[in-house]
């Protein structure tokens, strides 16, 4: 079959591979029907995530056809239209069991800070990825669920990572009827917490970035303000000062290891690789965010260390909630969401792209061309 | 686009989850009590290792399922092996492990020239997508790549009839 194959940093392919198999009672085999290059996709193109091994196949957000499934598997059929949450949950573990689904303790041999995840190097698992003609899943009756009929298979790819992501950035948030929301980043995560962060009553939201194309699009998509934070003095000055001096009520961090915007952070974290990627966005978010409010955090980081001013936390009590979005708990809600026309996800689609052309599909998003802010990969 | 009034109340689905008894706001975990049964759960079936997997040495006990792609191997697997004594919370563990990734790019090279297969390194990195949609930038810097790449020869080769 042909797969999306790593190579190195900045270096992929697509070649042939042998066909997935079922390995355990409850694994399915999904053929791919389309398959997204998510932004947490480039730290690890980018060579930022430990053990990423030559040769592992990407991609965590996906959909397709159940074509076989292992002999505990009872309530999907082959034929089958699922999609496919980018967390591996048994279902059964403690943490599982608690809605954490994204901390499920039985897919993840390489690490215990993280649940398994498809195609996200060993160190969620060392599971491949959809982004292939082919792929196997495990826990085939846990996490994913048939696409209803009515769901345009676009929404549905984004139903397994972006959407909720974006909503469960919003939802740590903790966010009340009247709030100033501040989201860091506006990727296709920041772009979805803007947009959600209406639903929980926010009266303001605000995206601060540095990529003109995408500001614009926040505005448009997100009905939210958008700042070029090249183009204002200091980001958190700005928020302090349009919120009268008091500042945000809650700050979203979508951004992760790869921030731009301060030299110190950009040396240490991505040139020398000193720190677990460049928190400048978190650091940010921290000190924009008023006293005793909330920082959500659903930008990727590393394993190790980050420089971020934790002094600043303590003295000003701040909140922060981080996880790994639980898309199963989130599935029925979102679609919901999506039935009442309160978001249509797909808009966010900038590029399908066949999967054979894998190299330049990652190129496009991770140098951000062509105005891309999304990119699909049909198999 | 600063919202001065009440406008975004008009926003589709504006504040739609704000009842708090619709959810919870704040996704912690549905405390259920289960944490204090531990690791006290009914096991899924257990996936059968076929291949060497690296553990975690904070894990009590094989996960039910796990990635059989890609065990380690070579000087990268060796290293890898070496990382997985240490702790998650120890740099031995990650900076081993980073470096290993580094050295399994060379073994992907090597690997594919021991396959007669010559990586397209240029395509690899998606130069195509730069000649479409950057090309000035391409251009400005194959041409600035190439003139001190001509200035460096240059100069060496000076610096050789000088030294004859």
């Amino acid at each position: 079959m042909l797969a999306m194959n790593y190579r190195g940093p900045f270096r992929v392919r697509a070649q042939q591979k042998p066909l997935p198999e079922i390995q355990h009672p409850e694994d399915v085999i999904v053929k791919v029907d389309r398959a997204c290059i998510c932004g947490s996709d480039l730290h690890i193109y980018h060579g930022l995530v430990p053990d990423t091994r030559v040769g592992t196949t990407f991609g965590h957000e996906f959909i397709g056809e159940v074509v076989e499934k292992g002999a505990d598997v009872n309530k999907l059929n082959i034929g089958d239209r699922i999609l496919v949450p980018f967390n591996i949950s048994c279902g059964r573990c403690a943490f599982c069991k608690q809605g954490l689904y994204s901390n499920c303790h039985e897919s993840n041999p390489e690490a215990t800070a993280a649940g398994g995840i498809f195609g996200y190097s060993h160190t969620c698992g060392g599971f491949d990825g959809g982004q292939a003609e082919y792929a196997r899943v495990p826990y085939g009756e846990v996490g994913p669920m048939v696409i209803p009929p009515d769901i345009h298979p676009d929404d549905a790819v984004l139903l397994t990572d972006v959407f909720p992501t974006g909503y469960q950035a919003a939802e740590m948030g903790g966010i009340k009827k009247g709030d100033t929301v501040v989201v860091f980043g506006a990727g296709p995560i920041g772009i979805m917490a803007a947009r959600c962060a209406w639903f929980f009553g926010a009266a303001r939201v605000i995206v601060i970035d540095r990529i003109e194309y995408r500001l614009e699009f926040a505005r448009n998509f997100s009905h939210c303000e958008a700042y070029n934070f090249e183009s204002l003095e200091d980001p958190v000055l700005f928020i302090k000062k349009t919120t009268g001096y008091f500042g945000a009520d809650v700050c979203i961090d979508a951004v992760g290891c790869e921030a731009a915007g301060s030299a110190l952070q950009w040396i240490t974290g991505r040139v020398l690789m000193m720190q677990a990627g460049s928190a400048t966005a978190l650091h940010w978010a921290i000190n924009s965010v008023k006293k005793g409010g909330i920082v959500s955090i659903v930008g990727v980081y590393g394993p190790t260390d980050n420089l971020v001013p934790i002094g600043n936390v303590v003295n000003k009590g701040i909140t922060i909630r981080a996880d790994q979005c639980s898309v199963k708990r989130l599935l029925p809600k979102l679609i919901h969401h999506i039935r009442e026309g309160y978001i249509e996800p797909r808009q966010i689609i900038s590029h399908h792209i066949p999967l054979k052309e894998v190299s330049d599909a990652y190129h496009i998003f991770s140098a951000k061309l062509d105005n891309c802010i999304k990119t699909v990969l049909i198999p | 686009m600063e919202n001065t009034s009440n406008n975004y109340q008009n926003i589709p689905g504006w504040g739609v989850d704000t009842d708090p008894n619709d959810n919870p706001n704040y996704p912690i975990k549905n405390y259920n009590g289960d944490d204090h049964q531990r690791l006290d759960w009914t096991r899924p079936p257990l996936q059968p290792v076929t291949v060497e997997i690296l553990e975690s040495v904070e894990q009590a006990r094989m996960p039910a399922v796990f990635g059989t792609k890609l065990p380690p191997s070579g000087v990268s697997g060796m290293l890898r092996r070496y990382a997985f004594k240490y702790d998650e919370s120890e740099y031995g563990h990650w900076l081993n492990l980073l470096l290993a990734d580094r050295i399994n790019v060379v073994e992907g090279i090597l690997h594919d020239l021991s396959h007669f297969r010559i990586p397209n390194i240029f395509a690899e990195k998606g130069m195509k997508a730069d000649w479409k949609y950057n090309r000035k930038e391409l251009v400005t810097k194959i041409i600035v790549a190439t003139a001190v790449t001509t200035a460096i020869v240059f100069w060496l080769k000076k610096k050789d009839r000088k030294s004859g």
